[in-house]
This record gives structure tokens, sequence and C-alpha cells, in this order.
């Protein structure tokens, strides 16, 4: 069986409910789901034997602006065993912007997801240390969020005394 | 040769302490290299032995700011570093003169984005700009040359209303 076809035959036995979407790109294998699972599925895709996704490559957002889910967050995650990137995607809407973190399962998303709260104001649940990572603490906007203006916003960022 | 030369004869001359003061200031500038990002590197390149900042009586790079009178700002500036860069400035010792290097210490450069102080004169007396992305080390180097004219015209009388920076505390976490 080929490996894409593996990964969603086992996700579709192990997940029913999570509306799960296999879709690709440019040889790129995505699978979009309910973000109320990306906890046990991140889980799994790395502890399964036959896939060990070991590897979290990266932790990011989109922002589609208008768009009903307004945010997408993306998860590049990489298996050594197959030489293989699978992403995982999960909708994310604004009125309730906040998605389970996954530090638990792999160490390095966390400062990722670190960084994706700090540049669009997505909160993780459960994160261990959810502080800014670039931007100032008292910082109060978030620069990637497509409102956000490209020159920011003026006074936000206090200069010292000339 | 040099001051030997002048001497011959009687064994001295006359002169006003405020022109030896500056002469010997501007013969003798120690720049504090506050090096940022990639202008670093071409102010590293003026230090070597093929351009040789030393012909100018620069040599001396101290990385404390207690031992400087010159602040080479030769990098991106973002807002977060501005504290660090005006907290250096405030802990050199009077009088002193700042070289803003290439185009992001001078205007912000091709970053013109939230993050990056667009000029660094909106928080530092800067005296000399140097163009350039990044500028060449000759290009630094007649920086340097300006801002020796600049201090050789200088006398005691400019110095005399310096006041001591306000204490700018921050807090690091």
């Amino acid at each position: 069986m080929e490996l894409k076809e593996l990964i969603s035959q086992k996700l579709k036995d192990n997940f029913p409910q999570a509306e799960l979407d296999f879709s690709e790109f440019r040889n790129e294998f995505n699978v979009k789901f309910n973000k109320k699972f990306v906890n046990p599925i991140c889980k799994f895709l790395r502890e399964d034997s036959e896939l060990e996704f070991l590897l979290c490559e990266d932790v990011t957002a989109v922002d589609w602006a208008k768009r009903k889910n307004r945010f997408t967050v993306v998860y590049h995650i990489f298996s050594l065993k197959h030489n293989f990137r699978l992403v995982l995607k999960a909708d994310v809407d604004e009125s309730d912007c906040a998605i389970d973190t996954v530090s638990s399962v792999w160490k390095t998303s966390n400062w990722q997801e670190r960084e994706t709260y700090d540049m669009y104001g997505i909160k993780f649940n459960n994160h261990p240390d959810l502080r800014r990572i670039y931007m100032p603490e008292e910082f109060e906007y978030y620069p990637l969020r497509k409102e956000f203006p490209l020159l920011g916003i003026p006074g936000s960022l206090p200069l010292p005394k000339k | 040769m040099g001051l030997e030369a002048k001497l011959r004869g009687d064994g001295f001359f006359v002169t006003k302490l405020d022109a030896v003061v500056a002469w010997a200031r501007k013969n003798s500038v120690y720049p504090m290299p506050m090096g940022i990002s990639c202008c670093a590197i071409e102010m590293m390149a003026a230090a070597d032995p093929k351009y040789d900042i030393a012909r100018f009586g620069s040599e001396v790079m101290r990385f404390t700011p207690r031992q400087c009178d010159l602040m080479i700002v030769a990098g991106t500036v973002t807002y977060k570093m501005s504290h660090v860069v005006k907290k250096i400035y405030d802990q050199m010792p009077d009088p002193k003169w700042v070289i803003a290097m290439g185009a992001c210490t001078s205007s912000g450069g091709m970053y013109r984005s939230y993050s990056v102080v667009q000029g660094i004169d909106q928080f530092l007396p800067v005296d000399i700009y140097v163009g350039g992305c990044p500028p060449r080390p000759d290009n630094l180097l007649n920086a340097l040359i300006q801002i020796q004219d600049k201090i050789g015209r200088t006398r005691a009388r400019d110095f005399q209303n310096l006041k001591l920076p306000e204490l700018n505390v921050i807090q690091n976490n």
C-alpha cells in the first residue's frame, strides 16, 4: 500500500468523527481536520510504529481575513522513517480563537506555537509557557493579521527618550 | 620628522590648551563597535590590515562603552534593540559622537516594517550618516575622517552645558 493511502486509511479508521479531508498540492499531502482532534491525531501520527512522524518542522497559521473560519493553523511534520512530509491543517474561527497545544507531542512546537500566538493571536490551550516570543510582552497587537498596517501602529512600541 | 621638527630650535612652542586637547582627541578616537547586523562585517573589514583604521588612530575598538567616545551603530535597530543601544550610549563618557552606518541605521533602509526603527536619529543624536547597504570600509573611513574634522573644531566651551543622561532603567526578565 502506498504511504499516502496508508495514512488516510489509518486516520479514517481511528478518527471517524474528525471531519477528515485529504488533498494533494504540488506533491505535498494535506490532511485537514476538526481542531478538537488536533492533539490525538498528532499523538497518533507520532507514535504509530508504521508512520513515526517524529519531527515537527513548523507550526504556523494563515489569515484568510474575511472567511468564516478566519484562521487556518498549519503543521508541517516529517517522517524520518519514510522521508515523507505531511501537512496538517485545522480551521480556527475568530470568535473562539484557540486550539489545543501539541507541545506535549513534539517539544519543538513549544516555541513555534509561541510565535504563532505572537503573530496571529491564536491561543494554544494547555501550552506550558504561552508568552510572546518576538514582540515586547506589553505589545497589544498581532502583526501578521491582515488588518495590521505594514508600518505598525504609531506609538505602540516605545522608543527611548532622546 | 613629526613633532621633533616643530620643536627644533627653542624646544617649545605656544598654543592654546583647547587646541591641543581637540588635536589629541581627534587623533585617538576610540570606537564602540555597536555591530548589530551585516554592516558589522564591513566595520570589521575596516579594522583589518587592508583598510587599516589604525592609520587614523582608531584601531582600539573597545567592547566596553566606558572607554569609548565614538559609537558606530552598524546594523538594523529594532524597537526592542533601541533600548539597548540607548543604554550603551548613555554609559559612554562625554564628549561622545555617533556614526549611523548603513541604510538600515540611517533610515530603516529596506526594512520598512513595524519592528524596525526608521532611523536611529529618532532617539540618538547622530553626527554622520554613512550611505550604502552595507557601506564599503573606505566609506566608513571617510565618515571617521569627517568626525575627526568635527572633533578638531570643538572647544572646551562646547561642552560646558552637558547634562547627565536621565537614568533609563529597563526591566529585563
